[in-house]
């Protein structure tokens, strides 16, 4: 997914918030020149039957992403923590509420 | 030649269902097969919002032309959706706009036929769009993530569209003898090409195979097809219509209709370009597209223009 040049300017990645307290949720993409016709055309493409409350746009190449073919390496670090899970510990008989 | 190892992996991925993001590994003729079908798709809701346009200062009260100018606001958001999706794949939107213009890509043969009367804009929305959600539906499955996130969202968009088709139709079949008559007119002349809007014959459509294998189709044309027929078959009783096709019977012990022979011979003769509209619907998308040119250049040189100046500042 390389930030290809084209005509029609750079590439934004909309996320749009579909109600207050939920978190902001990747929709897609639009081109545009600058901030604000970013906005404007996330606003025209994500959100024309009231789906958001708030619009975050990111121009592409502003994202840092890992790579999926270093995943198991990347993620690693975390496999062998089951002490990080609830069920990782033997509660006594009786115990309620915990 | 790819690394068998790294294909294994990958068929495995598709056969247990994980979707298949831009950044991992695929096999060239995937991505190929992908960058083909998407951008076909895209350039289909695009130049679908010709047909449609066409009667925007023509439509019979301001309801039917609000409705309508909504309509072909969503075929544009599609259109966006899917060269998002298909940007993905790492080829610019200049450079698959540039394969439509040049005829290297197709997009759906339907829209090569023209809307003659205001009772079309009821069979596109009602036959058209609903074929068109039928394959949808089924492609919200497809094992490409964008692609799959692009069909979902359009299939949410889309229901409306048939709804406004079939409320039109269902309208005129109830108005005038001569209403009635342009809306079995209009379903006389969209019927058999909305069918063939799924596309060859399983037995001769040569993309089945590893579309199949690699699940970015679920569905085969005709399975497809079938269920769009089953569906439509009964709306059209319901408003009093009469589907073109004297050999449409129910058949009991397959529980689906049994159709007639569809006119391949008109199917290929309008993919290759001989259909009433092919050359005007393409020459009017070059016009627009040079039209705004001035427009694309502008916003860019603005925006060089703003850089620049906070670079000084």
């Amino acid at each position: 997914m390389s930030n290809i040049k084209d005509s029609q300017g750079d590439v934004w990645e909309v996320f749009v918030q579909s109600k207050p307290g939920l978190p902001h949720k990747h929709a897609g993409s639009v081109h545009a020149t600058d901030k604000e016709m970013a906005l404007q055309n996330a606003r025209d493409m994500y959100t024309r039957r009231n789906e958001g409350t708030c619009l975050w746009v990111v121009p592409l190449n502003a994202i840092v992403s890992s790579m999926p073919e270093d995943s198991g390496s990347f993620f690693d670090p975390a496999d062998d923590k089951a002490y990080r899970h609830p069920t990782h510990y033997i509660m006594p008989e009786g115990a309620k509420h915990i | 030649m790819e690394d068998i190892k790294k294909l294994e992996e990958f068929q495995a991925k598709i056969d247990a269902d994980v979707k298949i993001e831009p950044k991992d590994w695929m096999p060239e003729e995937y991505r190929k097969h992908l960058q083909r079908q998407i951008s076909q798709h895209a350039h289909s809701e695009v130049i679908g919002m010709q047909p449609e346009g066409n009667w925007i200062s023509r439509a019979p009260s301001l309801r039917a032309k609000v409705v309508l100018l909504a309509k072909i606001q969503d075929e544009a958001g599609h259109g966006q959706y899917l060269y998002s999706a298909a940007e993905t794949l790492g080829k610019s939107r200049d450079e698959y706009i540039e394969e439509l213009q040049t005829e290297k890509a197709k997009y759906s043969s339907i829209f090569n036929y023209p809307t003659l009367t205001w009772a079309d804009m009821g069979a596109v929305g009602w036959l058209v769009d609903g074929a068109a959600i039928v394959n949808q539906v089924s492609l919200q499955r497809t094992s490409y993530g964008p692609y799959s996130r692009a069909m979902v969202r359009i299939c949410k968009e889309e229901s409306f569209h048939q709804r406004q088709g079939y409320e039109i139709m269902a309208h005129m079949a109830k108005g005038t003898p001569e209403q009635k008559a342009m809306a079995q007119d209009a379903l006389n002349r969209f019927w058999w090409p909305s069918i063939m809007m799924f596309g060859p014959h399983d037995a001769d459509s040569p993309n089945t195979g590893n579309a199949v294998k690699w699940r970015i189709k679920r569905e085969t044309n005709d399975e497809l097809r079938q269920k769009f027929i089953d569906k439509t078959v009964g709306q059209a009783e319901v408003i009093g219509l009469t589907i073109p096709d004297p050999d449409l019977k129910w058949n009991e012990a397959k529980g689906c209709y049994d159709y007639g022979k569809i006119n391949w011979d008109e199917f290929w003769n309008v993919v290759k370009g001989n259909g009433p509209c092919n050359k005007q619907r393409l020459k009017h998308h070059i016009k627009a597209h040079k039209n705004g040119e001035w427009v694309r250049k502008a916003a860019l040189a603005y925006a060089a223009k703003q850089k620049e100046k906070q670079l000084v500042a």
